[in-house]
C-alpha cells in the first residue's frame, strides 16, 4: 500500500532534540559579502585578539550567530572561515570577532601577525539560527577555550539589556592567563582551570561538581544549554550535563571545524 | 576582487579535486554534530523508508547486512570549507534499500532522518543512482559514534551535513521539505562544486 503525505503537514521524525533554530534566518543578509574595516586589535591572551569591525550595512545579529570571514591575496586565492561573533548585537554597525592563533592557520596567523587598523576584510552573515540566543529563555552556557566567544556575546547581550531571564556561565582555560575576557567575568561565571589555578581554586577537568549546582536550581522552564569548543570539550561537557538531567532535546552545540 | 593587505595564504597546491572555497583538512576529520552524540547499539539501530513507497518496510542492523556490500572511496567536502581526501567507506548502496521499497513515480524528495531527530532534505535523484550509501565501516573499521556510528547515510557528491549521521530513516516526498540546517539558513541542495552552502547562493 502507498502512503500518502499529508498535504500541508511538513515531516517531522519520530524523535527530536533541540528542535528548529531559534529564529528565522535573512536569506539576503546571509548571501552577501559585505566589506569591513578593521577600527581596533585589543590582545585577550597571549594566543588570542579580538579585532573591531565596522561592517556598514550590517543587518545586525543575535548573541550566539556566527559569520563566514574571507581573505583574499593577489593572485586571487581566497580562504574563508567561519568566526562567531564575540559583541552584543546593538545599532553601531560595529561587530567584534575574537581569533584564537591556529598553529599554521592561515587566516588567524593573517590577524595575529600582519592585521593593522585600516585593513579591511569581507564578511557575510550572519549565518545560522541553530546556536543563537535571543534573551527568551534561561541559558546555562558551557564554553571551553575559545568556545566562550559566542557565549559572551550571550552574557553582554544580557547585561546590556539587563535581562532577568537566568544566565549561567561555566567556562574552561587551561590558566588564569589563557582565560579570554577574564576581566569581564561577574557572578553569573564559574571558570574551571584545567592546568593551573589561582591559590585557593581548584586545578582540574570540568566535572559532575561543577554541573550539578547549576542543574539544582532550575529556573521556570528549564535551562536551554548552550555548549561550545573543542569536539573534545564538547563531547565531555554535553555528557556531563547529559548526566546531571539536562534532556537532550535542551542542549545545543557548537564545534569547532 | 577586495585584496587583503599582505595576505598571501598557504602554499598553491593546484587540485582538480578541490571544490571552490575549499582547503584540504590532511588527517583531521572534524565532527560538527549540534546535538549529543547518542549512545546507540547496532542491536538498537533500525533503518527506515516509507511514504511515497509501494511497501515501506524497515530494516534491523542484521537485516540490513543482509543485503549486497557496497563501498564508497573518494572524497567528501563539508560546508565549513574542508575537505578530506581519499576516504574508503563501507556499507551498503542506498539503491538496494530503495529497489525492494519502490518509490512511487511521482516522488521527487526525500527528508532523511536521524536516531537522534536531526533531518535533511535531497532531491530523489541525488540518493539513488550508486551515489548514495548506508555506510558502517570507515577505513575497515566500525563507523565511530561521533562520525555517525553504528550507521549513517552517505551522499559524498554533496557538503556533508546531507549525510545524516545516526540514520533512522528516509520519508519519501513529492515535494521538497527543509531539513535541520537548511531551515537554518544553508542552501535546499547543498553542491561544493556550485558552492552551494547558504540559502541564496
Amino acid at each position: 500500500m502507498t502512503e500518502l503525505a499529508v498535504v500541508g503537514v511538513p515531516f517531522a521524525p519520530p524523535t527530536r532534540f533541540a528542535v528548529p533554530g531559534r529564529i528565522a534566518v535573512g536569506e539576503q543578509d546571509a548571501a552577501v559579502w559585505r566589506t569591513a574595516t578593521l577600527t581596533a586589535i585589543r590582545r585577550e591572551t597571549a594566543d588570542v585578539v579580538t579585532v573591531r569591525l565596522a561592517v556598514p550595512g550590517w543587518a545586525g545579529h543575535l548573541p550566539g550567530q556566527h559569520l563566514m570571514l574571507r581573505l583574499t591575496a593577489g593572485d586571487g586565492y581566497a580562504a574563508q572561515r567561519h568566526y562567531s561573533i564575540a559583541s552584543a548585537p546593538d545599532a553601531s554597525e560595529h561587530i567584534e570577532l575574537t581569533v584564537d592563533h591556529v598553529e599554521g592557520g592561515e587566516v588567524s596567523g593573517w590577524f595575529h601577525t600582519v592585521a593593522a587598523p585600516g585593513d579591511t576584510v569581507e564578511v557575510r552573515g550572519p549565518v545560522s539560527g541553530f546556536f543563537a540566543w535571543p534573551g527568551d529563555r534561561p541559558a546555562l552556557l558551557v564554553g571551553g577555550g575559545s568556545g566562550v566567544v559566542p557565549l559572551m556575546s550571550m552574557v553582554r547581550h544580557h547585561r546590556a539589556r539587563r535581562l532577568d531571564v537566568p544566565l549561567r556561565l561555566l567556562v574552561s582555560a587551561r590558566g588564569p592567563e589563557e582565560l579570554i575576557y577574564a576581566r569581564e567575568y561577574g557572578a553569573e561565571t564559574t571558570p574551571v582551570f584545567t592546568r593551573s589555578a589561582p591559590d585557593g581554586v581548584a586545578v582540574g577537568r570540568m566535572a559532575a561538581a561543577h554541573v550539578a549546582p547549576l542543574l539544582a536550581e532550575q529556573p521556570a522552564g528549564g535551562w536551554e544549554a548552550y555548549v561550545c569548543g573543542s569536539n573534545g570539550f564538547a563531547e565531555h561537557a554535553s555528557r556531563l550535563l547529559v548526566a546531571a538531567g539536562q534532556p537532550v532535546h535542551r542542549i545545543r552545540i557548537e564545534r569547532f571545524g | 576582487m577586495n585584496v587583503t593587505r599582505g595576505f598571501t595564504g598557504r602554499p598553491r597546491v593546484p587540485n582538480a579535486a578541490l571544490p571552490p572555497g575549499q582547503y584540504d583538512a590532511g588527517d583531521d576529520w572534524p565532527v560538527l554534530s549540534a546535538e549529543v552524540t547518542p549512545e546507540l547499539a547496532p542491536a538498537d539501530w533500525s533503518f527506515r523508508i516509507d511514504g511515497l513507497v509501494e511497501r515501506p518496510r524497515s530494516w534491523s542492523w542484521e537485516q540490513a547486512h543482509e543485503l549486497p556490500e557496497s563501498s564508497y572511496e573518494g572524497d567528501i567536502h563539508c560546508v565549513t570549507s574542508w575537505s578530506k581526501f581519499g576516504v574508503r567507506f563501507g556499507g551498503v548502496s542506498l539503491d538496494a534499500f530503495l529497489s525492494v521499497v519502490r518509490p512511487h513515480v511521482s516522488a521527487t524528495h526525500v527528508v532523511a532522518y536521524s536516531h537522534t531527530g536531526y533531518t535533511a532534505n535531497l532531491p530523489l535523484a541525488d540518493v539513488t543512482g550508486g551515489r548514495a550509501w548506508i555506510a558502517w565501516e570507515y577505513d575497515g573499521r566500525p563507523l565511530a559514534p561521533e562520525h555517525g556510528g553504528p550507521a549513517r547515510l552517505l551522499v559524498p557528491h554533496l557538503y556533508f551535513w546531507k549525510s545524516a549521521k545516526w540514520i533512522a530513516g528516509l520519508r519519501i516526498l513529492d515535494h521538497d521539505e527543509p531539513g535541520f540546517w537548511e531551515g537554518n539558513g544553508y542552501h535546499a541542495r547543498g553542491n561544493p562544486w556550485e558552492e552551494q552552502r547558504y540559502s541564496g547562493d
